[in-house]
């Protein structure tokens, strides 16, 4: 059967099997970014931003996502421009190690700035509860939400 | 130190920062599929120890989509390890890759490839197997009692210590006399621990995919931190000479030593042998838990005897090791409870370390960052606070006068080595003073130790522990690198090691910058391709900094003779009398070239040559790393709730490559420390059966479980190492267990001598106070 949704502000049509979660669809579509790391909903590796808000899209029937607005780490940053503060951010600081987390961490970050442009250490850490990292302790990671929202506060980035 | 160096020493964004931040599809699981992909499914045993008497397959091969099935009655029968070690591994052959008896629940029985997972999955449910099911041995007291099943029954394992007993390997190394130093001792302290299951846990679960290349090759694509140890395991077992094999590691979403394991990648290329077609083994989250690797549980104990003035004088560890179902690691995990923590107490004349490794019916345990030195520092120390607070000396000071020190050397390096005798070394770095320092001031440890500061029913305490652990093994371990330049003066860098998200493809590509004076951005790192870089032992035991680094710096340097040297021609000038600085190689007289013009001569000009060097380095020292760690809790003396407030580690690792990267290795080695210090746990029923299969029942630390750790990092410099470095990756995960025990202590006078310390064992402490 057939979806239809955007994804990255593209309308595209996904092509699934009843039953499929929206991260096997988007997987199975070649947005690959969208990592399975448990297909629980324990880890938040598969988080993306439907219709604006950070989900676990393992938790989610594709076929319920029909008509919504799809975000991945791919449609995240500008056109004009090759990252999304958060992406620098997370360079610079220091929050990526292997990586795996990474994409579903700073889509939920970008929702939490959307949200709440001044927030604290603590609020960030709540915020990223659902979105484990093995590899970092993750003070870098919240290290760089607030490098980017300092950023995004000065107008920085259309983010 | 750093101050010297331009690129080393520096937080220069990681090589392969790009493709992660952005979600470029650098994961196994990540590439395009070819359409004849075949999926294999596992079915795995449901008893914890069992004969498989009838396995019949006849309605399962029926099935949609099912191509091959897979079992013991038509797979290699040849015994092997899936410890990925150097060869000969010091593991024990005693496991096959389908076998006529389960020893875990989790063990294979058979494996479907089909079309569609969905097919192999249902498959799988189709295939009838009938069991004996046999007794189960689920504890280390099992395993070891007189009369106990035998475990390990079949004829043709090789070099188990002694199977009839459930014991797979046995360690014994001595120093002088402890039982005389004992009762010449002032002040004697035993302590017995006993650590838990724990699980790695990376995001990535274990995944590898296989196919034919245009040559009939076999390719495998793996999540592996030995990609070589691949080649070769997987040569032997399916019998394929090792040039028909390419193994090629892309990204991998963490390791932590559960991917130093040869544990998957056998099926899909059997499957792949035997139908010519791409076929992939992808665990998911449910199977990394039941089956894959998991940290050996060990009881320690340590007996510690002193002077009156505090001078250790005599000390001993014994250890049961718990490896589960089969031997891997067992008896280098063993070894390094001891190795890499009694050296670290090196005033001690007398010591002795000796261990058993059993065998249960529980899930195979391996490699897990610490190896074994995690299990060990938990005994030895608390028993340390416990010795200081006899002596009545401030456990701070006790360590200050106690630890090894540089030009120092202690009698188990040569004693107890990776499974057999080690190599004698003295230590050229340590640092350790200033780590207490600086660790101690950070905390505020003389204002607060003691103290026992109270909010409600919440008391405050403060610890400390000290540890070391190595770089890279000694005369065993090997990396190699080449390099190669090109005619814009950028050099493509060749390294056998594997990066598992540790970033030793930058600190590896900001050693060889540094040696050719280029930003990192001209130096191209390719590793981990067997087809394409030169060997190396992989991603273990602390080695890559150390290990590799060094035969980079050595290809680099070479390399940069060579260029010298041509550029000597180019100015008409001595070698010896250029500088290479900013790209460009000086004369005296101000003359200059340019890396681009020496690269355009050497490819295009007169006397064209290929500049390149490959150089390799097998150490003989291992120089350790030294870390103080400080944490500071908070107890609920109602509940028995433990919260760490604050953790900072000052670490002693020489030269920091890449400081940001530094302190990302001790903060993740941190967190993972405490989140087993507290509450990680496999917890298995009365059968043996696994509880804890996913992230909401084996809890990994989230955010809001840790806090705000803080690294110090020490200025060191190891003369041996590349640049002054030493290794970092291991060290950090070995401190929470000891700092929070110690801490706890400090704040309910409690002694914990069981992980993780939960709510639960906490409040029973607190109520036998």
């Amino acid at each position: 059967m057939r979806v239809g949704l955007t994804v990255n502000g593209k309308s595209e049509p996904l092509e699934i099997e009843p039953g499929d979660t929206l991260l096997e669809a988007l997987r199975a579509n070649g947005h690959t970014s969208v990592k399975n790391g448990c297909a629980n909903g324990d880890c938040g590796a598969c988080a993306v931003l439907l219709d604006g808000r950070a989900v676990a899209s393992c938790l989610v029937f594709a076929a319920q996502a029909e008509g919504s607005d799809i975000t991945t780490i791919d449609g995240l940053a500008g056109k004009d421009s090759a990252y999304h503060p958060l992406q620098q951010t997370m360079l610079d600081a220091g929050g990526v190690q292997c990586g795996f987390c990474i994409p579903a961490m700073i889509l939920t970050a970008a929702d939490l700035l959307a949200r709440n442009p001044e927030p604290t250490r603590d609020e960030i850490g709540s915020y990223l509860s659902g979105n484990l990292c093995r590899c970092t302790g993750y003070v870098k990671q919240i290290d760089a939400i607030e490098m980017a929202a300092a950023i995004m506060r000065e107008g920085g980035a259309d983010g | 130190m750093a101050d010297k160096y331009e690129v080393v020493g520096t937080s220069v964004h990681r090589v392969d920062g790009r493709g992660l931040v952005t979600g470029r599809p650098v994961f196994a699981d990540d590439f395009p599929k070819p359409v004849d992909l075949l999926h294999i499914a596992l079915l795995t045993s449901p008893h914890a120890h069992a004969r498989i008497k009838a396995i019949d397959t006849t309605r399962a091969e029926s099935m949609p989509g099912v191509a091959l099935i897979l079992d013991h009655r038509n797979t290699p029968e040849k015994r092997y390890t899936t410890a990925g070690q150097g060869y000969p591994e010091p593991s024990p052959y005693d496991a096959r890759m389908f076998d006529t008896k389960v020893r875990w629940v989790g063990d294979r029985v058979a494996a479907v490839a089909a079309d569609s997972l969905l097919e192999a999955q249902r498959a799988v449910e189709a295939i009838e197997v009938e069991y004996e099911v046999l007794e189960p041995v689920l504890t280390i007291d099992q395993a070891i009692a007189e009369g106990a099943p035998v475990i390990h029954d079949e004829d043709d394992a090789l070099d188990v210590w002694d199977a009839p007993r459930n014991l797979a390997a046995h360690v014994v190394a001595v120093a002088g006399d402890v039982e005389q130093g004992f009762a010449e001792s002032d002040a004697v302290v035993v302590v017995t621990t006993e650590t838990q299951y724990g699980q790695h846990a990376p995001l990535e679960p274990h995944i590898a995919a296989t196919h034919l290349d245009e040559n009939g090759r076999l390719v495998i694509l793996t999540s592996t931190q030995v990609p070589f140890h691949v080649r070769r395991i997987i040569g032997m077992l399916l019998d394929v000479p090792i040039h028909r094999i390419r193994v090629i590691k892309p990204r991998i979403g963490g390791g932590f030593g559960v991917k130093q394991e040869v544990l998957i990648e056998d099926l899909p290329a059997w499957v792949t042998l035997q139908t010519g077609r791409p076929a992939q083994m992808l665990y998911n989250r449910e199977q990394e838990f039941v089956s894959s690797r998991t940290r050996h549980p060990m009881r320690v104990r340590v007996k510690l005897g002193a002077k009156a003035d505090g001078r250790l004088h005599a000390l001993q560890m014994d250890v049961l090791s718990n490896t589960g179902a089969y031997g891997a690691h067992s008896l280098t995990v063993l070894s390094n409870a001891g190795s890499k923590t009694l050296p670290l107490y090196n005033k001690a004349p007398h010591v002795r370390f000796s261990g058993d490794v059993v065998y249960t019916n529980l899930p195979v345990a391996g490699a897990y960052r610490g190896y074994g030195a995690t299990q060990g520092y938990f005994a030895l120390e608390t028993a340390v606070d416990r010795l200081a607070a006899d002596l009545g000396i401030d456990p701070l000071e006790w360590r200050m006068r106690n630890h090894i020190r540089e030009g120092e050397t202690s009698p188990i390096f040569a004693a107890l080595g990776e499974g057999r005798e080690g190599v004698e070394q003295t230590i050229t770095s340590c640092a350790l003073d200033e780590c207490i320092r600086q660790g101690a001031e950070r905390i505020g440890w003389t204002e607060r130790r003691g103290k026992r500061e109270r909010h409600g029913s919440w008391v405050h305490g403060v610890g400390m522990s000290t540890h070391m652990q190595g770089s890279g093994i000694p005369l065993i371990d090997m990396g190699a690198a080449s390099i190669k330049m090109n005619d814009d003066g950028s050099f493509n860098l060749a390294v056998g090691a594997t990066d598992l998200g540790t970033g030793s493809d930058t600190i590896l590509g900001q050693i060889a910058a540094e040696v050719l004076a280029v930003p990192l951005d001209k130096i191209v790192v390719i590793s981990s391709d067997t087809d394409l870089t030169p060997f190396d032992v992989g991603a273990y035991a602390s080695s890559t900094t150390y290990v590799s680094g060094t035969a980079v710096a050595r290809a680099a340097e070479d390399v940069r003779a060579q260029i010298l040297e041509v550029a000597g021609d180019m100015l008409d000038v001595e070698p010896g009398s250029l500088t290479l600085e900013d790209e460009r190689v000086t004369a005296a007289d101000g003359t200059s070239a340019t890396l681009a013009e020496v690269g355009i001569r050497t490819l295009y000009g007169t006397e064209q040559r290929q500049i390149a060097a490959i150089h390799s380095f097998t150490p003989e020292l291992s120089p350790p790393p030294f870390l103080a760690a400080f944490c500071e809790v908070a107890v609920d003396e109602d509940t028995g709730r433990v919260v760490v407030l604050r953790f900072v580690a000052a670490v002693d690792c020489g030269t920091p490559i890449n400081p940001k990267l530094v302190e990302g290795q001790v903060e993740g080695a941190v967190a993972n420390g405490i989140g087993y210090a507290l509450f990680e746990e496999m917890v298995f029923d009365a059968r043996g059966r696994p509880k804890t299969t996913d992230y909401a029942r084996y809890k990994i630390p989230g955010p809001e479980d840790l806090p705000r750790i803080e690294t110090i990092l020490v200025d060191s410099f190891e003369p041996t190492g590349p640049m002054g470095a030493k290794s970092v990756a291991e060290i950090g995960i070995n401190a929470p267990i000891p700092a929070i025990a110690n801490a706890i202590h400090d704040a309910t006078g409690i002694w914990l001598t069981e992980t993780p310390f939960t709510a639960e064992r906490v409040w029973h402490a607190l109520r036998s106070r």
